[in-house]
């Protein structure tokens, strides 16, 4: 009935379908159980299929999912059956360059471990409770970072801006495709 | 990207597979770990990182005890005296993951509004979402200030975090939030985007229930304030509710707001191009012409790079393909490149909407394609091919050849229950409405429950077969497959093979010899029920009675229908207790709640596939039945023919906003005024509607029924009940005059006075016109259905229309005046065409079902002619139908 455009789930698993950072802000799948058969089924049935330039999407068990992968890395937006696929696309194209930024396009399991944090907190920014709260990958990147300033251990200003830069020569060349 | 760079990367991993930073991290002693958030010197970075291990565990799913949880939340709450931003970040984000109990919220309270206050942005913004999240009623009241004022504040993260806060609380603390509204509009008027995406949403939200204020809102913001994509796609959708709304009350004339979604079809973002596509092919009763630039816009979506833009694309032209098929076939080209997509998803959709547009000569290159791709795609994408080509099988009935082979070989491969299903149904329906396919349909069946895993398929199968089998030329040849079935199969399935056996036997007397053989033998079995059935087949059908009575009756036993419903007999057998009286199977009450028309229009046959009688789609009708039965002075008017849709007999906006539901009956008429006060200030009491039924000279009220109070703004009903000639469709005209006593309520204490004030309303007029005696019921195969009704019954007569329009809008409304269903797809007239013919179905008061085929011409001056053919069950119907035409 609600009219607003809502996102189930967004998930971020390994090259085996393990998690490395989930969230679910609807009551779709009540236990544990449930959501890690869902993350196997979309995983397995999502494998063979080539999202590594492209967002792929598919359709399953009554939800629109959109993926896309790099090196080992899943991930995943879900939606409900009715909504618009490209609201999804947009908030999992926001979720990937976000993380990209994040983590100064090294992006594999590896290092989205290692900076967990941040890829949590960029979760965060995201959606809240399934509003899409932002989807500008420069914006979640600099949400994110901006807590993060003091740190020694995370981006400095400069490594933001620069990242920022990176941000809009990747815009420019998908563009020019 | 050079690739073997990046294979080579991935084998570095491998080696090095199980390095994590978590490895091995164990709940026990990352929980010991948090001590450090009690330190007196707490060191930031190394709380952060216990935060995060925590945040770890939890992704995983490791579940923390209430006391274990508590315990981690009151430590957690520590760490607000460290002024690190990053631990704060970490801070909120465990605070919302833990969500803690009421008791617990208070403790962190004054440190999170002490945040919500802070110079600092970032705090403020995560302050309040985390706050809202956890926040109950009265906390809420004491932050409400606060949240007003963020909703307005000039950083638009801090913004958007109030705002979408307010649409979470929106959901538990309506009250409050409504109270917002004026700075949730001026937030609509943000240059952010997301600001303004957000506000339109909780805005909307706030308004949702009053209809008019958000025409309004629509009004307003159509005229182009709006630029977020995100939030002109919102914008989009309240517009097609507005539309849809708007066009239940008025029948005719242009739709409101076309223009604006037709001009989204132009915006630069996809989105938005999307979103204003997919709201124009989902408008209720959409027309060629509307349909066409949305069409030509998802048409250049086909050939995008782009796999989502092109599975949206294909996803709603799919949609679209069901109820307009024509409109669809401009982009078959494109379809047909899609078939061979790397996405499975898009290829099943792109052959799946060819196969309802295409024709028949491209069946036979489709069902090639089809077959190459069947064994990669998901059960429940088979089962959309597998829907698709049994209506493709019913449209072109000379195809079944091939169609029925594709259907038998995908029955032999793998697949789950669901999917089996849809076949064996699709199988059995075209048995039964193509009658040159049964032989071969019903020797694929057979050769399945040869090795079909699933009791109930097996159980279903048997009975078609006992039902069809012997109807064949050679019976004989299922006997084989039967009895192989009581040999191999389990209890369930032999106890029906056993009844279809039975039935063979009554059916074809050369076979009866050897059947009465094969059920002696079942009288072996080793379960009961087989043991209780063979017995009783073989003493009915055996013994030499065979005089001309006794074997109808051994016919109506074994086939007839037990002629009640099964769930009022499962009703009155669970009430029967076992005493010396017999069940009497006549004590069971025959009223049904509404009698599935298939079954009327095809005795004997059955009316869906396997699974019995479809489920009616009129759920409102079923509703308004329960909601009329429940009322006695209704009960002795028999079973409701129709109701219609409900009529509005007040202006919008006014003091009382009453509409009217006609039900018609035999040999009554019921109106149901729908009546909704929309004044705060007053309560009605002991509301009726006195109708002048002057000008309706064949109808006399009967009944009435009061509504005895009906308060502000929730709406209540009253009835008044007029008899009419027997099974005939009287036409008249009505004249309302709302009645009731109003009694003025004070809006603070919401209790009204004691005296009220007698007072009317008057009313709009209402009329019964011969449509109100139609129902809308298609048939699935129209030549069938018109070739079985006798020619006899036919009339045929020519009209001139005079100069119309078009001739799509000539068609529309002899539709419309006819209020009959628009069968196979006919109701579309491809534009530029001269001539157009229109087959239309339908069921006329005293269940006569009517058939109606319509040829239209028209000429340069656009005048248009029109030959209306009418066959129904009884010769005055098909008159009556030309009488209503000529009339109008």
């Amino acid at each position: 009935m609600d009219c607003c455009p809502s996102i189930k789930n967004v998930l971020l698993l390994d090259s085996e379908g393990k998690r490395v950072a989930v969230k679910y802000y609807t009551d779709d799948w009540p236990t544990l159980a449930a959501k890690l058969a869902y993350e196997k089924s979309i995983f397995t049935k999502t494998l063979k299929t080539n999202a590594r330039t492209e967002a792929e999407i598919a359709m399953l068990d009554g939800y629109i999912v959109v993926y896309k992968f790099i090196q080992d890395l899943h991930f995943f937006v879900t939606g409900g059956d009715d909504e618009n696929e490209l609201i999804i696309a947009t908030v999992l194209q926001g979720f990937f360059d976000a993380v990209g930024l994040l983590l100064r396009n090294n992006v594999d399991k590896r290092s989205a471990l290692e900076n967990l944090d941040l890829i949590l907190l960029c979760l965060d920014e995201i959606v809240d409770g399934g509003i899409v709260l932002e989807t500008e990958a420069s914006v979640i990147a600099t949400k994110v970072a901006a807590n993060s300033l003091d740190g020694a251990t995370s981006l400095s200003e400069q490594t933001i801006s620069q990242a920022l830069a990176t941000a809009r020569e990747h815009l420019a060349r998908s563009l020019l495709k | 990207m050079a690739r073997p760079y990046v294979v080579k990367k991935d084998d570095d991993h491998d080696d090095e597979a199980e390095y994590s930073p978590f490895l091995g991290l164990e709940k026990g002693t990352v929980l010991q770990e948090a001590r450090v958030f009690n330190d007196p010197q707490l060191d930031a970075r190394r709380c952060a990182q216990v935060i995060t291990k925590l945040l770890y565990l939890l992704n995983q799913g490791e579940a923390f005890t209430k006391v274990e949880a508590t315990e981690v939340f009151f430590a957690v709450t520590k760490l607000f005296q460290s002024k690190d931003t990053t631990l704060r970040r970490m801070v909120y984000l465990i605070i919302k993951e833990l969500s803690p109990s009421a008791d617990e919220v208070i403790i962190v309270t004054s440190s999170l509004m002490k945040d919500m206050n802070s110079k600092i942005d970032m705090y403020r913004a995560n302050a309040i979402r985390v706050l809202s999240k956890i926040t109950d009623g009265t906390l809420l009241m004491q932050i409400e200030r606060y949240l007003k004022q963020a909703i307005v504040d000039k950083n638009p993260v801090v913004a958007s975090a109030a705002l979408v806060s307010g649409i979470h609380l929106l959901q538990t603390n309506p009250e409050i939030v409504k109270r917002w509204s004026n700075e949730v509009q001026e937030g609509v008027q943000s240059r952010a985007a997301l600001v303004q995406f957000h506000a339109l949403a909780l805005l909307h939200q706030i308004r949702q229930n009053d209809r008019l204020a958000v025409s309004k809102l629509v009004t307003s913001l159509t005229r182009g304030s709006v630029r977020s994509p995100l939030a002109q796609c919102l914008l989009i959708r309240y517009t097609s509710q507005v539309i849809h709304e708007s066009s239940m009350n008025s029948q005719t004339g242009e739709r409101p707001f076309f223009d604006y979604l037709e001009s989204c079809l132009r915006h630069k973002a996809e989105l938005v191009i999307f979103e204003a596509a997919r709201a124009i092919t989902e408008l209720s009763s959409v027309t060629s012409r509307e349909l066409s630039p949305a069409i030509t816009v998802l048409q250049l979506f086909l050939s995008s790079s782009k796999p989502i833009l092109r599975f949206a694309a294909v996803r709603t032209l799919n949609k679209v393909a069901m109820t307009h098929p024509l409109s669809v076939t401009s982009c078959n080209i494109d379809m047909e490149s899609l078939i061979s997509d790397q996405n499975r998803s898009i290829a099943t959709l792109a052959i799946t909407t060819l196969l309802k547009t295409g024709n028949e000569s491209s069946v036979d290159r489709l069902m090639k394609q089809i077959t190459n791709f069947m064994s990669d795609i998901a059960d429940e994408f088979k089962i959309v091919v597998v829907e698709a080509i049994r209506s493709l099988c019913l449209k072109f009935p000379l195809k079944y050849r091939s169609l029925m082979n594709f259907l038998s070989n995908i029955l032999r491969e793998e697949g789950g229950f669901e999917y089996k299903k849809a076949i064996v149904d699709s199988i059995v329906i075209l048995i039964r409405d193509i009658p040159d396919a049964k032989e071969s349909g019903l020797f694929h069946l057979c050769e399945f429950i040869e090795d079909c895993e699933f009791t109930y398929l097996s159980t279903q199968i048997l009975h078609f077969i006992g039902n069809e089998g012997p109807k064949t030329s050679d019976p004989s040849k299922y006997i084989r497959y039967i009895y192989n079935r009581v040999i191999l199969e389990n209890a369930t399935v032999r106890a029906s093979a056993v009844s279809t056996l039975a039935k063979f036997g009554a059916m074809v007397d050369s076979l009866k010899p050897r059947i009465l053989v094969l059920l002696r033998r079942c009288q072996f079995d080793i379960d009961d029920e087989v043991r209780d059935r063979a017995t009783l087949y073989l003493d009915t059908l055996g013994g030499d009675a065979s005089v001309g009575e006794t074997e109808k009756y051994v016919k109506d036993f074994l086939f007839g229908s037990l002629d009640v419903p099964l769930v009022n007999l499962e009703k009155s057998l669970r009430s029967y207790e076992a005493s010396d009286m017999p069940f009497d199977i006549y004590s069971v009450p025959k009223e049904i709640k509404s009698q599935p028309l298939a079954e009327k229009k095809a005795p004997g046959r059955k009316p869906t596939g396997l699974g019995g009688p479809p489920c009616a789609p009129v759920s409102a009708v079923d509703a308004y039945e329960k909601l009329l039965s429940l009322i006695p002075e209704f009960s002795s008017f028999g079973k409701l023919f129709k109701s219609s849709t409900p009529v509005e007999l007040s202006e919008a906006e006014t003091e009382y906003a009453v509409n009217v539901v006609k039900h018609i009956y035999d040999g009554h008429v019921v109106f149901q005024y729908n009546c909704t006060n929309t004044i705060p200030e007053q309560l009605l009491e002991n509301v009726t509607v006195f109708v002048d039924a002057s000008e309706a000279e064949d109808f006399s009220e009967v009944a009435s029924k009061p509504l005895r109070s009906l308060p502000y703004d929730s709406p209540g009903q009253t009835f008044v009940a007029f008899e009419k000639p027997y099974g005939l469709p009287a036409t008249g005209r009505f004249s309302n005059l709302l009645k009731f006593f109003v009694k003025e309520v004070d809006p603070a204490t919401v209790e009204a006075e004691e005296e009220g004030v007698e007072d009317e309303y008057q009313l709009e007029d209402l009329e019964i016109v011969p449509v109100d005696y139609m129902l809308k019921v298609g048939v699935s195969n129209f030549k069938n259905a018109w070739e079985s009704m006798a020619p006899d019954n036919e009339r045929v007569d020519e009209y001139g229309l005079g100069a119309r329009e078009s001739l799509a809008e000539a068609v529309c409304s002899v539709i419309n005046i006819l209020g009959m269903q628009p069968c196979e797809g006919t109701e579309v007239v491809p534009s530029n065409s001269r001539s157009h013919a229109c087959l239309l179905s339908g069921i006329f008061i005293g269940n006569v079902k009517v058939l109606v085929r319509l040829s239209f011409g028209v000429d340069e001056s656009k005048q248009v002619a029109m030959k209306l053919a009418v066959r129904s069950e009884d010769p005055n119907i098909s008159e009556r139908i030309h009488e209503i035409v000529a009339e109008a």
